[in-house]
């Protein structure tokens, strides 16, 4: 029988020929990632008297929410964390210098096609830019999954979204979510599989990929899949990774929806506050000056989109009433954007380079905004207080949007520079 | 499953995590973020929330981070039962796993005003205005989620396979 990404992974992972929308399974967990929300997590093992978790090789625990910590209580959090790493024999732990947890898994190897991952982050569903199962769960849930290594499902729907055409120059894939976001809505795979096909989808970078998979959580997606395609078994490429089983999408299998969506005349888009739904072309905003533009986190902080900053910085200044955050995705993105000469091209601009890390983009530290300030920014969400104040405005675009509108002091089309 | 009837606050589409546990309070015990949940869009929730209150909300309730906080800082202050039209799948997920009952049903939020009186029957997923008479069918919770609501959580069932701790 056809089946889609979603049914596929969770019949293999719960031990069955078929299973179909609505189905209720109980699945066996190939990889699960922890933030520093496995303080939490060991607390509530230690508490239902666990000692062991089901298999130490398939968890990851990666520090990345309070790195370096900002207040003594989130030092307290990490050094928890270590200690409960260490108890529980974890051998795979990154610990404060590696960067955001999504892009450690990917870059090291940890998250490969076909697997069910589960993570105690939201945007765990970036990791189906290769073809994996994955989505985010609470602590509770965690605790439950490392001690039985299971945990329970119910089958998705899928909604199929096929991007055609080549994106034009300056428009990124960052403008392609942000688009179906404001055409069809923050519920348009609300617990549904998102599956993303196409000559447009075929022809994207992993690192665009990636962004489109990390937001795919905005649109309420459970699981995002883009097929394992030459492009992704490049990146998989020279990963320590051993076998694994590729990612191709039946198009024959019954799915929820299906939307199209026409690359090549595709604007940069914007997604006004307090919702990733409210989005309009770049072209049709009023003058809208900002006090912050903040480039990176890991929805849009890998090379390419460092780069694309660059491109559109050098030679020219950061406006004066602006303060420009720059947070790679990792240290191994840190480390490139430095021997290529992007992260000069933004210092040089006026850029303040951060370490990798999630401080603003949640709201903890790092870049934080007073009331009646905005700010530009390439992360993944604009909820009321997301970057501080209630009442301050996040704007979510492109890094070339961002980039733009650092120079302008207001936000702007990268195609007008 | 017991009944639960209780005063309705009323709060509308893609009430987000974050409103409901600002990120900086993520390194906060229970009882701080309590203080300010809900604060940007409901001021006197904190001081006027009653033990046994029902949340009924429009579409996307919890939508956003996977952040348990914001199911537990609701349980916490008292918070019986969350009835929305529909939910961020990880907050329903973890408000089950922690034990705090939730319903998710279809045109909820347009047969309730603020302070009324709603009664919910979890298991059979029905919803009545207390004042209005009409009941509303929603979408019935499993097997499976209605035990580990019932038994307090499902860590209660990894309780009991291991005796809980020493």
């Amino acid at each position: 029988m056809a089946m889609t990404s979603a049914e596929r992974i969770l019949a293999r992972a719960s031990g069955r020929d078929t299973v179909a929308p609505g189905d209720y399974v109980t699945a066996d967990i190939d990889k699960a990632m922890c933030n520093e929300g496995f303080a939490a997590v060991a607390m509530n093992l230690g508490a239902a008297g666990i000692s062991k978790v089901f298999d130490p090789e398939r968890v990851v625990v990666i520090m990345d929410h309070y790195v370096p910590p900002p207040t003594e209580r989130a030092a307290m959090i990490q050094k928890i964390v270590r200690g409960a790493v260490s108890a529980f024999g974890l051998p795979n732990f990154y610990d404060g210098r590696y960067g955001v947890a999504h892009q450690v898994m990917m870059e090291r190897g940890h998250a490969l096609p076909g697997e069910l991952i589960v993570g105690t982050d939201s945007h765990t569903c970036t990791y189906g830019a290769l073809g994996a199962a994955s989505c985010g769960i609470g602590f509770t849930e965690m605790a439950y999954a490392l001690a039985t290594g299971r945990l329970w499902f119910r089958v998705p729907e899928t909604v199929r979204f096929h991007l055609e055409g080549d994106l034009p120059p300056l428009v990124m894939s960052k403008d392609v979510i942000l688009k179906i976001a404001g055409d069809h809505g923050a519920e348009v795979a609300q617990y549904r599989a998102a599956e993303f096909s196409g000559t447009g989808a075929g022809a994207m970078t992993m690192a665009s990929r990636m962004t489109i998979s990390n937001m795919s959580m905005e649109i309420g997606a459970k699981f995002c899949f883009f097929e394992t395609d030459a492009r992704a078994e490049e990146f998989l490429h020279g990963l320590p990774v051993g076998g694994y089983d590729p990612l191709v999408f039946d198009e024959s299998a019954r799915v929820f929806a299906e939307y199209s969506l026409d690359l090549t005349s595709l604007e940069p888009q914007v997604a006004l506050p307090h919702t990733v739904e409210n989005v309009q072309p770049v072209s049709s905003l009023e003058r809208t000056p900002i006090h912050q533009a903040l480039l990176g986190s890991c929805t849009n902080g890998r090379l390419e989109d460092l780069q694309a900053a660059a491109l559109l910085l050098k030679g020219r200044s950061v406006h004066p009433d602006v303060r420009m955050l720059v947070y790679p995705a990792s240290w191994a993105v840190y480390r490139l954007a430095i021997d290529d000469g992007t992260l000069a091209d933004l210092v040089d601009a006026g850029a303040i380079v951060m370490n990798p890390g999630c401080g603003p983009c949640f709201g903890s530290h790092g870049g934080l905004l007073a009331q009646d300030e905005a700010c530009v920014a390439s992360t993944n969400r604009n909820f009321i207080g997301r970057m501080g104040s209630d009442k301050a405005g996040v704007y979510l675009a492109s890094p070339a949007t961002v980039a733009a509108s650092a120079a302008a002091g207001y936000i702007a089309d990268p195609r007008d520079l | 499953m017991e009944q639960f009837q209780g005063r309705v606050w009323l709060l509308g589409d893609n009430l987000d995590t974050d409103v409901i546990c600002p990120g900086r309070l993520l390194d906060a015990p229970i009882e701080e973020i309590a203080e300010h949940a809900l604060e940007s869009v409901r001021p006197e929730f904190r001081a006027e929330v009653r033990p046994g209150d029902v949340i009924v909300a429009g579409g996307n309730f919890g939508c956003g981070s996977s952040r348990e906080q914001a199911p537990q800082v609701l349980k916490a202050m008292g918070i019986s039962c969350v009835v929305a039209e529909s939910f961020g799948r990880i907050f329903f997920r973890s408000a089950i796993a922690i034990g705090l009952p939730v319903l998710a049903c279809k045109d909820v939020a347009g047969a309730f005003a603020d302070g009324d009186t709603a009664s919910i029957d979890v298991e059979k997923a029905s919803v009545t205005n207390v004042a209005g008479g009409a009941v509303m069918s929603g979408e019935r919770l499993s097997p499976e989620m209605l035990e580990i609501i019932t038994r307090g959580g499902i860590l209660e069932l990894l309780k009991e396979k291991t005796g809980g701790a020493q």
